[in-house]
């Protein structure tokens, strides 16, 4: 397929580009500032369709995502469409941790995370004993109502000779053939979805944009937490369950490490996007991030670094006062992005560690006008970028859906104009 | 606080040092063993809370101590409340009615239920309406209940114009100067404040419970 084909002259462009975005890694100024696309259902509003549209048409949603890219010529974006066409592959699954359009929420809402205990704090022990098990048992079925029926899946450690054989029994179960049918077929449309964010992907590089990141990972409190115990719950946990809730962490930082670097080597792309969710300033106390919190994810990145990847985490919400604990990352090796903490204080902190990303701010790229737009670029520019900080110029956690076209064009425009 | 014997001040500091064992044993024992009135240990639970609030606001505690205390409140108020016989004028009265509800478009409640559990903690007469809701919804409330203030939740950036709706039909049905608007969430801040019209944004639930306090004419 020619389209898929880089020319010589998108070659050029393509390198000048993941040059601008390794030499920021790296700690040096590179030609010019780089803009960074991260967008999810504000493509609906670029492209007029709904936001249901985006989720569940493969061709228009790649259409549109690519007319944005080829308009706005971002330095890197995400996997635009991976980040948005998930309609068919969350219905396929049953997935229930979410609510989307049609699926509890209306055309033109975006998907919205359902904040429940999938775990209890007495299956602890269970899921740091055995964690396959407790997938393939309990967690699976839960949150994907395909799995519904594996709840009697065996338990293969401890069986041996004819237990062996006596054990698969449960296989035979009318139940869990049914369930296996639909996670087949669930993972026929896991496939399709993959095979079309596969060829967006190339399609971009062929076109000259890299993607800033190729693979994604979680924090392991917050996996825990956002993903198994609920917020209140690991809240709780801190006071009554401290030495599970460490091992829990543990156990699940290593199969992280695994998983992540399994996928990164398979996409070729070494950055990792990570968004972080507890680590912010009110979330906390010190003492509590230093003992929970931090120690994992340090060497988790320790580990992404050890495997020549590069960990990018989204530090969600205002962690000014973390600032100084997450400087301990040996330098050149990572892209923090910012959410609500300020740029230029993180600079002054981090400036000599750590790539920068971000942050103009969600309430201005939403409410605000082009001009204030472009006063914001100015200053970031000013105070970090011209002062030779390694800044990657970004929304605070992707471009709003609700943000005015104009805005965004100010946002490329600016950074054009202040910075190269 | 200081006319509090051994044993109430040792339940306060169970409490307020997050000692959740010996402050449930304790409080237990007082009121179902040795015949506590409920309402002097509701009152000692509001003590503590007072002293987890500041400790808050002084940057010593978070909210997982919020949650803790929360639910360490909870469960001896489910002890305490059935023991309460109600005598005319020993109901402690009401600062104020505060009214709260997550606008419509958006379904999240944690920071919502955080800050409806600090309200009640903290004396208000508390409704809370739930997620998603309707901006008639917030208006039949309003008319019912009368409340003295209302405070709008949202996480998504698509809670900015629910927001600002929601606002907007106050002005339109001629009640916006009846109470107080207080908005809160994770993207608020004073341009979202300004952009929907609210009195007053608050980035946690101890500033939520300070800006009913002032409006009420309360000491913060």
């Amino acid at each position: 397929m020619s389209d898929l084909v880089q020319t010589p002259e998108a070659k050029v462009a393509y390198d000048a580009r993941w040059k601008r975005i390794l030499d920021c890694v790296a700690l040096k100024q590179a030609d010019r500032m780089p803009v960074i696309m991260y967008a999810t259902y504000w493509l609906a509003k670029y492209g007029g369709i709904s936001y249901k549209e985006l989720m569940y048409d493969y061709e228009k949603t790649k259409e549109i995502a690519e007319r944005a890219v080829l308009e706005f010529e971002p330095d890197a974006c995400i996997s635009l469409v991976g980040a948005s066409a998930l309609g068919r592959v969350f219905e396929a699954t049953g997935y229930k941790q979410l609510q989307w359009p049609g699926h509890g929420v209306g055309d033109n809402q975006p998907y919205q995370y359902l904040d429940r205990e999938y775990m209890k704090a007495e299956e602890y022990a269970e899921l740091i004993a055995d964690p396959t098990g407790f997938y393939l048992n309990k967690y699976l079925p839960r949150i994907f109502g395909a799995f519904e029926g594996f709840e009697n899946f065996p338990v293969f450690p401890g069986m041996f000779y004819f237990r062996a054989i006596t054990g698969l029994r449960p296989l035979a179960n009318k139940e869990f053939r049914k369930a296996l049918q639909k996670v087949l077929d669930a993972a026929d449309e896991v496939d399709v979805y993959m095979t079309h964010v596969g060829l967006w992907n190339k399609r971009i590089g062929a076109l000259g944009f890299p993607l800033i990141n190729g693979s994604a990972s979680g924090a392991p409190y917050d996996v825990l937490a956002d993903y198994f115990r609920g917020a209140t719950g690991m809240m709780k946990d801190l006071f009554r369950h401290k030495e599970q809730l460490l091992e829990a962490i543990d156990m699940m930082r290593r199969n992280l490490v695994r998983m992540t670097i399994a996928n990164a080597k398979a996409t070729g792309n070494p950055i990792v996007f990570i968004p972080i969710h507890w680590a912010p300033d009110a979330f906390m106390s010190p003492k509590q991030f230093e003992t929970f919190w931090w120690p994992s994810f340090r060497q988790m990145m320790l580990d992404l670094i050890d495997a020549d990847l590069i960990p990018m985490p989204l530090w969600e919400s205002d962690c000014t006062k973390r600032l100084e604990i997450i400087k301990d990352v040996p330098p050149g090796k990572c892209i923090y992005w910012f959410e609500r903490t300020d740029i230029v204080k993180a600079y002054e902190v981090l400036g000599d560690r750590v790539a920068l990303r971000g942050n103009l701010s969600p309430s201005m790229m939403t409410t605000g006008t082009p001009a204030d737009v472009d006063a914001a670029v100015k200053r970031l520019v000013d105070e970090v970028w011209n002062k030779g900080g390694s800044l990657m110029l970004d929304t605070a956690f992707g471009i709003p859906d609700e943000t005015p076209i104009d805005n965004v064009r100010a946002m490329f425009d600016s950074a054009r104009k202040y910075a190269g | 606080m200081g006319d509090m014997n051994e044993q109430e001040g040792q339940l306060v500091e169970f409490l307020a040092e997050m000692q959740e064992d010996e402050a449930l044993e304790l409080a237990k024992r007082m009121l179902l063993e040795e015949g506590a009135a409920p309402l002097r240990v509701l009152e000692l639970c509001r003590n503590a809370m007072d002293i987890v609030g500041k400790r808050f606001e002084e940057g010593e505690y978070f909210l997982p101590e919020l949650v803790l205390a929360g639910e360490m409140l909870e469960t001896i108020g489910a002890i305490a409340k059935p023991l309460i016989k109600h005598a005319p004028g020993e109901e402690p009265k009401k600062l104020g009615k505060v009214l709260i509800g997550t606008v419509h478009g958006d379904l999240h409640d944690i920071g919502k239920n955080i800050v409806a559990f600090m309200l009640d903690i903290n004396g208000f007469e508390v409704r809370d309406i739930g997620i998603d809701v309707p901006v008639n919804s917030f208006i039949d409330e309003i008319n019912t209940w009368q409340p003295d203030v209302v405070g709008l939740s949202g996480f998504l950036t698509l809670a900015f114009d629910s927001m600002k709706e929601t606002i907007a039909a106050f002005e339109q049905q001629g009640m916006r100067g009846k109470f107080k608007v207080m908005i809160g969430g994770g993207q608020i801040d004073e341009t979202v404040r300004a952009y929907t019209g609210a009195d007053a944004f608050g980035v946690n639930a101890v500033e939520a419970v300070n800006l009913c306090k002032a409006w009420m004419g309360e000491a913060a």
